[in-house]
């Protein structure tokens, strides 16, 4: 019990407080912890809402905290009246169908799903889908790619002039190509994804290719001499070489690539779902945009700050699985 | 075999070979090993002529000052570099790849640091006897050596949670347990405190009495030399280092450290190969000069390509 408290360090200076232990000492920590960073985003409150009350748009005047906080009620609002009228929807079907039934028994039942407008939350859960199959699809090409470059100092010359090159590359350029050869090339009469989907997931997984491909070469080609000599001594075979020594080895620095890559993959994903009209967070962006009407701003001020928590929700995911996995313990990983 | 060394010990003579020896039968022959590494401003000519035969179940040491060339001595008979004349032969056959019959004990253990003392012994198990022996022989073959160096208590251990010490018993299990034909010892002992070193300088001598393997080890420290070896080979400073002269060290097994120190037999070892590094291959005049740290930086950047 007292261990798991420990791995939550804000909780620890709490729990010291109320067994009464150096009772000034805790309570500094308490202030450092919390009551700074507090302190931090209050400032920026105020600020924001000074500036936002001297900024006139087209769309009204700029939103501040206080109507970002009504909008995201909202929104909140909407999902629900959504998802009730979803339910209507169903329980109006299923009834008209259980009529038919009764009247016929043989009748042919057609269950025609809703086809409502997604939700706020619908677009978060499509952008999240989005963000996470571009990032694997880009990881399962980076992964082995980095490790046969980092392995092979002439695959790695080979390749490094057009990793440099593509890697600064914008989303935004990929992605006029990226439409155009899905369009071309995913033709099919019952497309298991939609075609903005594939668009945003290729877009995607192009940018956030470059840093795993990157760190993993780099951290395979730094294994330790010694290492290496062990396994030439052993004897290992290149799989047995690339499971036991490459791999652990290289870790550490994957998973820098890993985080630096899903970090990209979620900024590159707005603007792809932007111009794609893959019906994410950047679609509901644009909408609100070219929506205009009063609140878009401060709808899109809302979308701003979940974009951002879930960015950051994100790496701290990707942070576990990097703890979970590595195997220095003792490493300090922020 | 015993009754070859006990016959030596009796008549314990004290004669310092130049260069060759009396062997009853060549276990491993280092024969006239040169080796030259590309630089800059031309090859570096890092051992000349360098000629050895090692009979089997002899433990032999390798001393001289650092930079002389011993590990790049041992580093060719392992394979991991390449003769640029000479050759290694093990058993009539020459070697010239790395392979588990010539286990190496690594200076910093270089212990994989992901996985268990078990599981590091186990890689190299695997890795040597996979289907020769049942899984449950395996188990117990890992077992059996991590025991042999007194690791059985923590072998589930990671190399993070033990001491160094335990770190270097673990590699010498490592390799023990790939049963090689020679075991090469790179400075085993040199990163450890001199009392982590006596512990497993005893460790080793009461393996090697269990187990009659054939060693070379090389080291810097006299006494160390002196109190494990059948025989020591001192190398002549580099460039172009070779074997300066052979001391055999006829003091009776099992040796006891504490006996010995007040033993005049020991003490005459001890006297011929300080004499040796610090009369005959002194190399106080070098200090100064470039070529010392040439010549180290050149062995441990040297790399695997430079073969001619």
């Amino acid at each position: 019990m007292s261990r798991m408290l420990q791995n939550i360090s804000w909780l620890e200076p709490w729990m010291l407080l109320l067994k009464g232990e150096n009772v000034s000492a805790q309570l500094a920590t308490i202030f450092k912890g919390l009551a700074i960073p507090m302190a931090g985003i209050l400032a920026f409150l105020f600020i924001w809402q000074g500036a936002a009350n001297s900024i006139d748009t087209s769309l009204g005047q700029f939103p501040g905290p206080v109507q970002v906080y009504e909008q995201s009620f909202n929104l909140v609002k909407e999902h629900k009246r959504e998802r009730q009228k979803e339910v209507e929807f169903y329980e109006r079907q299923d009834e008209r169908n259980a009529k038919k039934l009764a009247k016929n028994p043989d009748a042919k039942i057609k269950v025609r799903p809703y086809t409502g407008k997604p939700t706020f939350f619908d677009q978060i859960v499509t952008s999240l889908i989005t963000v996470m199959s571009g990032f694997l699809v880009a990881s399962v090409i980076a992964i082995p790619v980095g490790i046969m470059i980092g392995l092979n100092s002439g695959l790695y010359s080979a390749l490094n002039p057009l990793i440099q090159l593509f890697k600064p590359v914008s989303p935004l350029a990929w992605l006029p190509l990226v439409t155009m050869v899905v369009s071309a090339l995913y033709v099919s009469k019952d497309p298991m994804f939609a075609k903005s989907f594939v668009t945003s997931l290729i877009t995607v997984s192009l940018c956030c290719l470059w840093p795993t491909m990157i760190n993993t070469a780099v951290g395979v080609s730094a294994i330790t001499q010694d290492l290496q000599n062990v396994s030439k001594v052993l004897r290992l075979n290149f799989f047995t070489h690339v499971t036991k020594i490459v791999l652990p080895s290289s870790i550490p620095m994957m998973f820098t690539g890993l985080r630096l890559s899903l970090g990209i993959a979620w900024m590159v994903l707005i603007a792809a779902e932007m111009l794609a009209q893959n019906p994410g967070l950047g679609k509901f962006v644009w909408d609100e945009f070219q929506n205009g009407s009063s609140n878009s701003l401060g709808r899109i001020m809302v979308a701003v700050l979940v974009i951002g928590v879930i960015g950051f929700m994100l790496d701290r995911v990707m942070l576990m699985l990097q703890k979970k996995v590595s195997w220095d313990k003792s490493a300090v990983l922020r | 075999m015993a009754g070859d060394i006990h016959l030596f010990n009796r008549t314990a003579s004290t004669t310092v070979n130049k260069g060759s020896n009396i062997m009853v039968k060549t276990h491993l022959e280092i024969s006239d090993v040169s080796i030259e590494f590309p630089t800059p401003s031309g090859p570096f000519k890092a051992l000349d002529g360098v000629d050895l035969k090692i009979k089997e179940g002899e433990f032999v040491s390798l001393i001289g000052h650092s930079g002389c060339g011993k590990s790049t001595v041992l580093n060719i008979v392992a394979g991991l570099y390449q003769a640029t004349t000479g050759g290694v032969l093990l058993d009539g056959r020459e070697v010239n790849t790395p392979g588990p019959e010539r286990a190496v004990v690594f200076q910093n253990h270089s212990l994989l640091p992901w996985l268990s003392a078990y599981e590091n012994v186990e890689l190299a198990v695997k890795q040597v006897f996979k289907g020769k022996k049942s899984k449950a022989e395996i188990k117990e073959w890992i077992e059996h050596n991590l025991s042999l160096v007194h690791m059985d208590h923590a072998m589930h251990k990671r190399p993070d949670e033990i001491s160094g010490g335990m770190k270097q018993r673990v590699g010498i299990a490592r390799a023990l347990a790939m049963e090689p034909k020679v075991l090469l010892m790179d400075e085993p002992f040199g990163a450890l405190d001199a009392l982590t070193r006596a512990h497993l300088q005893d460790s080793l001598m009461e393996i090697q009495n269990e187990l009659n393997n054939t060693v070379i080890m090389i080291t810097h420290d006299v006494d160390e030399a002196v109190l494990l070896s059948d025989r020591i080979v001192m190398m002549t400073n580099g460039p172009a280092a070779t074997v300066g002269e052979i001391l055999d060290i006829e003091l009776a097994r099992p040796r006891d450290r504490i006996a010995l120190a007040d033993d005049s037999q020991y003490n005459h070892y001890r006297h011929e190969v300080l004499r040796f590094l610090y009369e005959k291959q002194s190399k106080v005049e070098d200090i100064d000069q470039h070529r010392p740290k040439k010549v180290e930086a050149v062995e441990e950047e040297a790399p695997q390509k430079a073969t001619a």
